[in-house]
């Protein structure tokens, strides 16, 4: 269920990298234990990301939660179609509910997990 | 200690609900989402488990003067079979509790409470009762389930023979469901038409179900706690922890309607009297935000750059598609249109007093 080409992190945020681009979203779990995405706020293009600290903020109905940066980076795009269609998140979250682009500093290694480690890390919660 | 589960946790567990801890209790928050839930009791139906509140009988030749002496309304004007809603005020005016008041008959009344302040009402009852009159608890045997929605009323209608027609808005009768003894009342905690039934917990299980089967053809859901949440406020009725609680003068709450000073001694009198002479400092108001940001509970409210308050329930208005709450603010700036700010992860957000309630049924 979860893409295998994808890397994860254990707070649920998954990359795509593509040479020096990386591509971050929530993961279909995450959306799920969210519930109804009614709110995502996003950094601007140009801002400078670390790795581990916020990206911004998504919330459902009930809940508030901060999105996490799976690598360092500088904002290159911002899926600014969630503004008006934040449900997008819920339906396709490895898809059109992408969060943002990023021009990585270095590919990385350490701390991000492959499929095959993310679903045995959910399945123990 | 661990959280106390209702009759009904394995049948929410297997129903997929997310369960969430709430007041000392498991409860179920959302099945098939929140905004689909209220959705659903807003246009059709939905059913609630609430079995998680607390229900007392206070019984005896005094029953009625121990109700008068420890709430804020005056339950000498029900008559059998009518219900409304009180405060437990303190000596200071301010809430206990809030509650509903049934009167089965002048010697026979069931007080409907909060989940997380059981122990603390019962307490607080049993000292105060210095009447011929005796108080049950009777949380732990009682099932509850809340029927709600503009279609409430045709789904419960073949499961019974009372005739729920002649069932006006907070009034209650009993009798058979589904062939089970239960009291049903025509009240609720959103805003829209429905029942609330009080009945034997060992058979929350058949009642649930069947419920559910019977309202499948116009579209009922199971809705958890997070719909029940965004129905009560778009309805800006109180809720105690949040809105409302020890340290909150009840005519600040805008609960003046349910305080009656007129009705002889009871608790609290005084200082009500005061409150009502005095005139009160703040006023709880509805909020609107202006932008896209969703204001939520304990989020800073400013007026002018000035920190006043903070929001006591904020959320998503899933009917109104609007982001809505509620604070209090001074008096002087609590007039419709009055422009505020309520302080999203520290960023300063326009938002505007508004009419409340934010959401009100047609034929409700």
């Amino acid at each position: 269920m979860n893409p295998e080409d994808l890397l994860y992190t254990k707070q649920h945020e998954w990359i795509r990298i593509s040479q020096d681009t990386g591509t971050v979203g929530i993961t279909d779990y995450a959306q799920n234990e969210l519930g109804d995405v009614v709110f995502v706020e996003l950094p601007k293009v140009g801002d400078k990301l670390t790795a581990g600290k916020s990206l911004g903020t998504i919330e459902s109905v009930k809940a508030v939660s901060e999105i996490f940066c799976p690598v360092a980076g500088e904002v290159t795009e911002v899926n600014t179609s969630l503004v008006d269609a934040p449900e997008t998140v819920n339906a396709d979250p490895y898809g059109k509910g992408w969060l943002v682009r990023l021009r990585i500093d270095k590919t990385p290694t350490e701390g991000l997990l492959s499929a095959k480690q993310y679903e045995d890390y959910i399945g123990q919660k | 200690m661990p959280d106390k589960r209702t009759a009904l946790f394995p049948v929410h567990q297997k129903l997929g609900a997310k369960l969430i801890p709430f007041g000392g209790w498991t409860m179920p928050v959302e099945y098939a989402g929140i905004a689909k839930e209220h959705t659903a009791v807003r246009t059709a139906a939905g059913l609630f488990d609430v079995s998680h509140m607390g229900e007392f009988e206070i019984t005896g030749p005094q029953a009625l003067d121990l109700v008068q002496y420890v709430s804020s309304n005056n339950a000498a004007r029900l008559s059998d079979g009518q219900a409304q809603y009180s405060v437990l005020p303190t000596h200071e005016g301010t809430a206990i509790d809030d509650l509903l008041v049934y009167r089965y008959s002048q010697e026979r009344f069931m007080l409907v409470v909060n989940a997380a302040n059981i122990e603390k009402d019962f307490e607080w009852l049993q000292g105060q009762n210095r009447f011929d009159a005796q108080i049950a608890n009777l949380s732990d045997e009682t099932g509850l389930l809340a029927l709600q929605g503009p279609r409430a009323a045709e789904i419960l209608k073949p499961l019974t023979p009372l005739a729920l027609d002649k069932l006006q808005p907070y009034h209650f009768a009993s009798g058979p469901v589904l062939g089970i003894e239960a009291t049903i009342s025509r009240t609720g905690y959103t805003g829209e038409d429905g029942f609330e039934l009080y009945f034997p917990a060992i058979h929350s299980e058949t009642l649930w179900n069947g419920l559910l089967a019977a309202g499948q053809p116009a579209g009922i859901l199971p809705a958890g706690l997070g719909a029940r949440n965004t129905l009560r406020l778009e309805a800006k009725l109180l809720l105690y922890g949040s809105d409302l609680d020890e340290t909150t003068p009840l005519l600040e709450a805008g609960l003046s309607w349910i305080v009656k000073l007129d009705k002889g001694d009871f608790i609290g009198r005084d200082a009500l009297a005061r409150q009502k002479a005095d005139g009160v400092r703040r006023k709880l108001v509805g909020f609107e935000m202006l932008g896209r940001e969703i204001a939520r509970d304990h989020y800073p409210v400013h007026i002018n750059g000035k920190e006043f308050s903070h929001v006591t329930s904020g959320s998503p208005s899933i009917t109104l598609k609007k982001n809505i709450g509620l604070t209090y603010l001074p008096v002087e700036h609590s007039q419709i249109g009055t422009k505020l700010e309520v302080l999203v992860r520290g960023r300063a957000c326009e938002a505007e007093v508004v009419p409340t309630p934010f959401y009100k049924a047609k034929d409700a």
